[in-house]
Formats: structure tokens, sequence, C-alpha cells
């Protein structure tokens, strides 16, 4: 790793500490009161959901329509792991995510292995039936709650824990993509026949994106269940699978910067539109139509925002102070 | 030694259709041998049989003593054999550097890959020059050469090219098919599979005549492109 790497992952380190520092200043100052940290929770879920998304729909290219299925099996795995399991409160919360985690992950591989032997426009409505399939199963089983949902699920989620593990999760993702194996998945997107005469083992690759997806998932989905403290079916239907799915257009399939992005927008966007009451998801479709007819392949495109990218623009036009517009303009680095 | 690749009795079928009619042929080590034939002759069907990409009713294929019908088709390049697929099918949204590394994908000897990058450049000038461009933003011929490039990255043995002047110009047919002997005479075998027999015919050692999926002729290109019937139906009279 050479010098310059080193110091922008010390830059991104320090920043991701620094909005982190003043996310809990503002809270612990009162300025943040209960309903804005609500809001930067889901803020958090929802990048983990996207980003998740994009694994599988922007970077290996197979459009998934179940998204919440899997945050659903997640949500339900990790809470009825914290109501019965009984394990002391320290290191409850840590496991209960790792078990909707690995729940929807292997939801994911049975899906999966059938699934992903389809394409296209066949594997989106299979995944669309999956979803579905799993709310109707939550809602006519009794152990689950049914229909009346699950209470009293133990508050455990936190800003720190939500920020934390959505870092993590576009960390991991971001290290993958950039791996072999990572360059491998894209492949298949670009073209599965090519990308197996390189020897790449589709089957495997496909299905790999597709676990990781369904794991990041049923994480989030985790960290929502001890968010709300309620799990009800019905949040979990087809239009939250499209929402995120939305998210991860709009940023951009293939860009992980635009996924953290637009999920960030859209979850703050219908609630900064709250004083226009009934026009708010008016106001939220016309902003989805016009980034759509303006920027079809979402904000970024398949770009990222890099800092390296910038450092290098930075030192190379010295003193065009134009050129030095802050990242968090959205169509930096398109 | 055998032939390097051996075909016996190979049967095709998609659904109810028979698509090859049990075809026999062999690529011995250092020939280039085409597989010519007219549009839905069956040349495409018998390469992806042979890569793994159909499903085979009968017949056997070995390359090297490996059975390939019984090998996974991403093995088969571990194996030796590189398919360059027809339409070029480079992966557009990566840059050419990216597909010449994909296209190395399963090694792992670091500066035999580099050794290898200058080697492409060197015999593919065109692309060292576009080294960073996007592979989608090429010419068609020159992807055709990314394409080439990118399986001869992966050190085969034995090449199958499918189509490799589909919509090119003559200028580049002519360039891609010095290629294809200049990558033959480092000690690659090549099987190609071509409509445009005239070219093929003037390149192979040996041609094989496809026909709705049976082989109707075969025998050394001297001799086939003063057959008569061949002159007739390929190459113009």
């Amino acid at each position: 790793m050479n010098r310059k790497k080193v110091t922008v992952y010390g830059v991104i380190l320090v920043l991701i500490l620094a909005i982190y520092a003043v996310v809990t200043g503002l809270t612990d100052a009162g300025v943040l009161n209960s309903y804005y940290s609500g809001i930067l929770i889901m803020v958090c879920i929802n990048i983990i959901l996207a980003t998740s998304l994009n694994l599988s729909t922007g970077f290996l290219g197979q459009l998934i329509l179940g998204h919440a299925g899997f945050m659903s099996v997640g949500a339900y795995a990790a809470a009825l792991f914290t109501l019965r399991a009984g394990l002391p409160d320290s290191i409850d919360f840590l496991v209960a995510l790792l078990v909707g985690g690995l729940t929807a992950a292997l939801f994911g591989l049975l899906i999966g292995i059938p699934a992903l032997r389809l394409k296209g426009d066949y594997l989106a409505i299979i995944t669309l039936g999956f979803g579905e399939i799993i709310r109707v199963i939550i809602i006519n089983l009794d152990f689950t709650g049914g229909a009346r949902g699950l209470r009293g699920i133990p508050k455990e989620t936190n800003f720190s824990w939500v920020y934390l593990l959505a870092v993590l999760t576009v960390a991991i993702i971001f290290a993958f993509i950039h791996t072999r194996h990572g360059r491998a998945v894209i492949s298949i997107r670009e073209d599965e026949i090519a990308a197996e005469a390189s020897g790449v083992n589709t089957t495997y690759y496909k299905l790999l994106a597709f676990i990781m997806s369904a794991f990041f998932a049923g994480i989030a989905g985790g960290l929502y269940a001890h968010h709300i403290g309620i799990l009800n079916p019905s949040k979990f239907d087809f239009n939250y699978s499209v929402e995120i799915l939305v998210m991860v257009v709009l940023g951009g399939m293939g860009s992980i910067t635009g996924s953290v992005i637009a999920a960030t927008v859209l979850t703050i966007l219908p609630e900064a539109l709250r004083d226009f009451s009934s026009y708010r998801m008016l106001a939220y479709s016309v902003v989805l139509i016009c980034v759509m007819l303006f920027r079809p392949s979402g904000l970024l495109g398949q770009y990222e925002i890099s800092l390296t990218r910038l450092f290098g623009k930075l030192s190379g036009s010295k003193g065009n102070k134009t050129t030095k517009n802050p990242a968090s303009g959205g169509e930096k680095g398109a | 030694m055998g032939a390097m690749l051996s075909v016996q009795d190979l049967v095709v079928n998609y659904g109810s259709i028979r698509a090859i009619k049990g075809i026999s042929f062999e690529v011995n080590q250092g020939e280039i041998v085409t597989l010519i034939g007219a549009n839905g002759a069956g040349k495409t069907t018998t390469l992806h049989a042979i890569s793994g990409l159909v499903k085979t009713k009968s017949g056997s294929v070995s390359f090297c003593d490996h059975d390939l019908l019984s090998t996974e088709p991403h093995k088969i390049l571990g194996l030796g054999m590189a398919h360059v697929p027809e339409g070029r099918r480079v992966f557009s949204r990566m840059t050419v550097m990216e597909n010449l590394q994909m296209g190395a994908y399963i090694r792992n000897d670091a500066s035999g890959i580099s050794e290898d990058y200058d080697m492409v450049f060197e015999r593919l000038p065109r692309l060292k020059e576009r080294r960073k461009q996007a592979a989608g933003t090429l010419s068609g011929g020159e992807q055709q050469m990314l394409a080439i490039g990118r399986a001869l990255m992966g050190r085969p043995k034995m090449l199958l090219l499918d189509e490799p002047s589909m919509g090119l110009s003559p200028l580049l047919v002519g360039e891609i098919f010095k290629i294809i002997s200049d990558v033959n005479e480092s000690g690659v075998t090549v099987l190609l599979v071509e409509q445009n027999a005239k070219k093929a015919l003037e390149i192979a050692d040996r041609a094989y005549v496809l026909e709705t999926g049976k082989i109707v002729m075969s025998g050394d290109t001297l001799e086939l492109a003063d057959n008569e019937e061949v002159r007739k139906a390929y190459l113009g009279g």
C-alpha cells in the first residue's frame, strides 16, 4: 500500500469519526431530539439495505425484488432470539444480529440455488414471489405473533450500533468488490458466457453475492426490530422492496457511494416534506422522475466518489477554486 | 501422440430439434483447423458443446486426454483451451486492462502474467494505446482483438475462435486473420469457426464443411478450395 492510499484511508476514517462525533455531540446537547435520531437510525439501516442490494443488483446485475423479504427474515430471527434465548444483556444484541444475518443468508442460499438459474425478469418475479410468501407465512405462524405482530422486543439499537454496522457493511462490500472475487462478480454482469470462458465459476459467484446480500439485509432487519420494538409483517411488503431498489437505481447501479447518498436522501426527504402533508408523496415522486429523466443511470452512474481522485484534482489544479467542490454535492465524481 | 482435440459422434438437441447430427473431427497439435458452413449449419453449437455451454445428447469430446463433456465449463480454460465466443463479448464496462486481467483470472503467477500483458500488447499494439479505455467504447475490430488478447492471457494450448470476422470490414478481417496465423505460429493450436470460408481456407491447414448438422466434406484446405462444390457453395463460383 503506498503512502497516498494511507492518507486517503486516514482522511476517510477521520471523516467517519467526525460525523459520528457531531451527531452524538448534538444529541447529547439536546439539539437532536428522539425524532431526529430516529430518522438518522433509519438512514443507517437503509444504507445497509441499499448497499447490500447493490451488490446483487448493481454489481452482479441480477434484479432482485424481494430484499425486504430477507430483511424480515433477519428481523424476526433476531427478535425471537432476544425474546427467547435469554442470553446475558451484554452479548445478547450482537448475537441476535448475527443470528438474523445468518438466517437471512440461509434463506438466500435456499432460494438462490433454484432461482439463480433464471435471469432478468424471471428472477425478479421469483424474488418478488419469495418476499410475498415470507410475509404470508409470518402472518400465519403463531410463534411470530401472526398479523398482530411481535411485541416487546428490547430497544437495544442505538445510533452508535447502526452507525458502526453501516460503516462496516459499506467497507466490507467495497473491499469485496475490489478483490479478484469482486471482479469475477462484475464480469458476470458484463457477460456471463465470457466470464465462464475466462474460468469464473459463475454459479458459485452468483450464489456468493446473493447470500452476502441477504446476510446484510438480515442484519439490517435485526437492527430495525430492535429499533422499533414491534414487528409488523405488513411493513416488509413489496413496496418496501421497491423502495430499497429505488435507492439503488437512483444512486446508480454499481456505485456504493451512490447507494449511500441515495439511501440518505430518500430517507430524509419524505420526513423533510412533512410540512406539505398531502403533497408529500407527490413531491417525492417528482424528485424520482426528475432524477431518472436527467440522470438515467442514477446520480453517480457507476462512478464512486473517490477521495484519491479528489486529491489528485486538487493538487493538479491549485488555485482553481471552482473545482474544489466538496464531495457532498452528490454529482461530484461523475 | 493422438489428436489434441477429438470429437466423436457428437449429437446436440435443442428441445426436439436435432442441431448436430453426429459429427466427428479431430484437431492435431499445432494445426489451424476450420469448420466452415452457412448460417444455421451448427458451427457455433459445436463450439458451445465442446466448451460445455450447451448440453450434448451423446458422443464424446476429449482434449489432451481429458473428457471435456464431464468437465465444468469454467474449468476448461484450466486444461488449456480458451474459447473466444461469437460476437466478441468483451466486458464492455471494464477497461481494456481489466478485461485482460479477467483473462488471467485463473492464474496466479504474477510475473508470468505481466510478461503476457507485454506479449499481448506487442501482438496487438492498438490495445496498448487504449489500455485505460472502457472496452465498450472500442471499435468492432479492436473489441475482437481484445477478445483474442483476453483469451491469450489464459496461456492456452488451444484457441477456439467463433466467427472472428463477423461484422468487420474486409481490411480488418485481413488484420484479424493475420493475428490468428501469428498466434498459431507461436505454438497455439486453433479451431476456427467461420462463415467467411475464403479467408478461413487461406490460413487453415485442414477444414471440415458443416451442413445442417452434418459434416459433408473434409480435407486439406488446398484440396477443398479447388473442389467444385465448395467453390460453388462457399467461395462464390
